[in-house]
């Protein structure tokens, strides 16, 4: 009957202030479910964006997956470095294109400094194999040049020729300062959606140059040697991080993985950025799975409100029912106006939650995108996220079976004469 | 076709999972276009007979024949179907869809059956006319059309329901205590009119009610005591 559908509307519009709550509550529950699987999708996605290109990622020996964190995604702390010594080695090998040398550990203002060479502006890629790409400015030349990623310029509205200076260690308070040595920005990268956009480059000389007048962590006291005297010393960078390795062939890679995991000189881990992330995301399956199902019962819990509101409202409606049998609606009828109701209020809702969640990554994106390099996208049409909206207007179309089943047994036991 | 709008013969009804019988009518005839004063105190059996009457319970045996048609033959749906097609109701109190404006509800049966809306509109070219028509016979002014049915006082809503139940021109009207919640002036008024409309239509009217003194305002009164031979029926 095509009346019902304007029927089921107008009666739920009728009880709209205690059906409103049952509305929030779906909403919030849809919002919190697809958020947490955008959330995994754009964290997974930024976290592939990150790298691209790169054979193999080189560092000290460690767990893959730490290395990859620190050594590509700037989390966590390097366990020890690896020599110079080695990294020419790798150079030299017949089957490397190019190395990037990394060299972290100091900050600014809590983006993380990476000391590097020239190789990084030519060889580094990311995303789709797309090299980096200068908003303005150039890439280092001096001693104390600095290039900046998007971020860090965005976020504290740095300009070209600013200067800056570089803490020791990394976190936002910095446990001592580099204030002697102050660094000039000639460059400003464009945004890449990657760790790049959130750290300071300069060269490996300059890491080697604020560090000459340092041992251990700290500034050695009584002793200061002024910017303009450290170009006198030696500056060639005795260690670094960590080494990105393109290889001229990507056959290769497996053979050189168990050449630098047999390097005699120094213990030395090889990881495939592939296979490094796939143990991550192994890794973060539990947890992911755990908040899925957490927030999978919430939506149960607002479905259940919403029946229970239903279900309560059915005795007050036996005459509105008794009317409708009156002129000619079948059991069927009820049936179908009762579960159109719930199929409303479960679509409605989803579709609050929809724009709930578009409305919080807008507002709190940006936030998300500084703290945590992830930035959710408003809306998304993702195959996952449609396939759990449809499971929730599943499981709202079979939960509101319950009070049509209900009202039929109350209208057939009624009839035209409802008892109360 | 038999000229009864309505004929019983030995009818009888029982309630599943009660042993006693509810109803057990010999006969009962009604004539097209009669109006008759049908009375019944609670737990005379009238509530079944009017479910009966309006298809929506099947008697176990005997002749259950409306306007000529034999509803113990017809499937559950069928009688929903004739129902709304050729019966119209009215309620003792609460009538009305209280979320639905007064025109809505009077439309409700022309949204539920083709017949009544063909027949309503062979009255006037838009459905919201020949409501509005009724609506103004029943002395309901055109300022209440819009409005929600619970704005109304009772006695509005029992000739809102009044109208609903003669739009589209049905053959029977069965009206159930309409009058109990209006005071004795305005059961008279609502009566006439009602006996006055559905004359109009040409519709019989079967006016079930407990209480004794509006029986003269019908031609014919039959009593639920002696028309059902179970005595005290549920």
């Amino acid at each position: 009957m095509s009346y019902l559908p304007a029927l089921a509307l107008k009666s739920a519009w009728n009880r709209r202030y205690t059906l409103g709550l049952t509305l929030l509550a779906i909403a919030l529950s849809v919002a919190m479910l697809l958020g947490i699987e955008r959330l995994r999708q754009d964290a997974r996605a930024g976290f592939a964006q990150a790298v691209s290109g790169t054979d193999l990622v080189v560092g000290a020996r460690t767990s893959p997956l730490q290395l990859m964190l620190y050594g590509v995604f700037r989390m966590g702390e390097p366990t020890a470095n690896i020599a110079w010594s080695s990294v020419e080695h790798l150079a030299q090998h017949p089957a490397v294109a190019w190395v990037i040398p990394i060299s972290l550990g100091d900050s600014h203002r809590g983006f993380s400094v990476v000391g590097s060479n020239a190789a990084y502006f030519s060889h580094f890629r990311y995303g789709d194999a797309q090299p980096l790409s200068f908003r303005t400015g150039r890439p280092f030349t001096a001693l104390f040049d600095a290039v900046i990623g998007a971020e860090v310029a965005e976020r504290l509205n740095y300009r070209l020729g600013q200067r800056i200076t570089l803490n020791h260690g990394s976190g936002e308070i910095a446990l001592a300062e580099h204030a002697d040595k102050p660094f000039s920005i000639v460059g400003i990268l464009a945004r890449t959606g990657t760790p790049v956009d959130r750290s300071v480059h300069v060269s490996l000389e300059a890491i080697e140059a604020i560090h000459l007048d340092w041992q251990g962590g700290a500034a050695m006291p009584g002793l200061s040697i002024p910017a303009e005297h450290v170009a006198k010393f030696d500056l060639r960078p005795k260690e670094v991080t960590a080494v990105l390795l393109g290889l001229k062939s990507r056959a290769a890679v497996f053979a050189v993985q168990r050449q630098v995991a047999g390097f005699r000189d120094e213990a030395l881990t090889a990881v495939l950025p592939g296979v490094a992330l796939a143990q991550l995301w192994d890794m973060l399956a539990t947890g992911e799975r755990a908040l899925l199902a957490i927030s999978a019962l919430v939506v149960a819990v607002g479905l259940a409100g919403m029946v229970a509101v239903v279900l309560a409202g059915l005795n007050e409606r036996r005459r509105e029912l008794a009317i409708l049998r009156s002129v000619g609606a079948r059991p069927r009828d009820i049936v179908a106006l009762l579960t159109l109701e719930g199929l409303t209020l479960t679509g409605i809702g989803a579709l609050l939650g929809v724009a709930l969640l578009a409305a919080l990554a807008w507002t709190l994106g940006p936030w998300l995108q500084a703290e945590y390099g992830i930035a959710p996208r408003p809306f998304s049409a993702d195959l996952e996220e449609l396939k759990l909206l449809g499971v929730v207007l599943g499981v709202g179309l079979a939960s509101s079976l319950l009070p049509a089943w209900r009202a039929y047994r109350l209208s057939l036991a009624d009839g035209l004469t409802p008892r109360i | 076709m038999s000229d009864s709008a309505v004929a019983l013969d030995d009818l009888r009804f029982r309630w599943p999972g009660q042993g006693k019988a509810c109803l057990d009518i010999p006969a009962l005839r009604l004539g097209q276009g009669e109006q008759v004063f049908l009375h019944g105190a609670s737990g005379s059996g009238k509530s079944t007979l009017l479910n009966l009457l309006g298809g929506v319970l099947a008697p176990d045996s005997g002749r259950l024949q409306v306007l000529g048609n034999d509803l113990s033959r017809l499937t559950a749906a069928q009688r929903d179907r004739f129902r709304v097609d050729h019966v119209g109701f009215i309620f003792q109190q609460f009538n009305l869809i209280p979320y639905l404006s007064v025109l809505d509800n009077v439309l409700l049966p022309c949204r539920f059956s083709a017949r009544r809306r063909g027949r309503a509109l062979e009255n006037a070219e838009a459905l919201q006319a020949e409501a509005g028509r009724l609506l103004t016979h029943l002395d309901l002014d055109a300022g209440l059309w819009r409005r929600s049915a619970s704005d109304l006082s009772v006695g509005q809503q029992q000739r809102v329901a009044a109208a609903r139940a003669l739009i589209g021109r049905p053959e029977l009207v069965i009206a159930d205590e309409p009058t109990s919640a209006l005071d004795t002036e305005r059961q008279d008024a609502f009566l006439d009119l009602l006996g006055r409309e559905c004359a109009a239509a040409g519709a019989s009217l079967i006016f079930v009610s407990h209480d004794r003194r509006l029986a003269g305002h019908f031609q014919r009164t039959l009593a639920m005591a002696e028309l059902n031979r179970v005595g005290d029926a549920a």
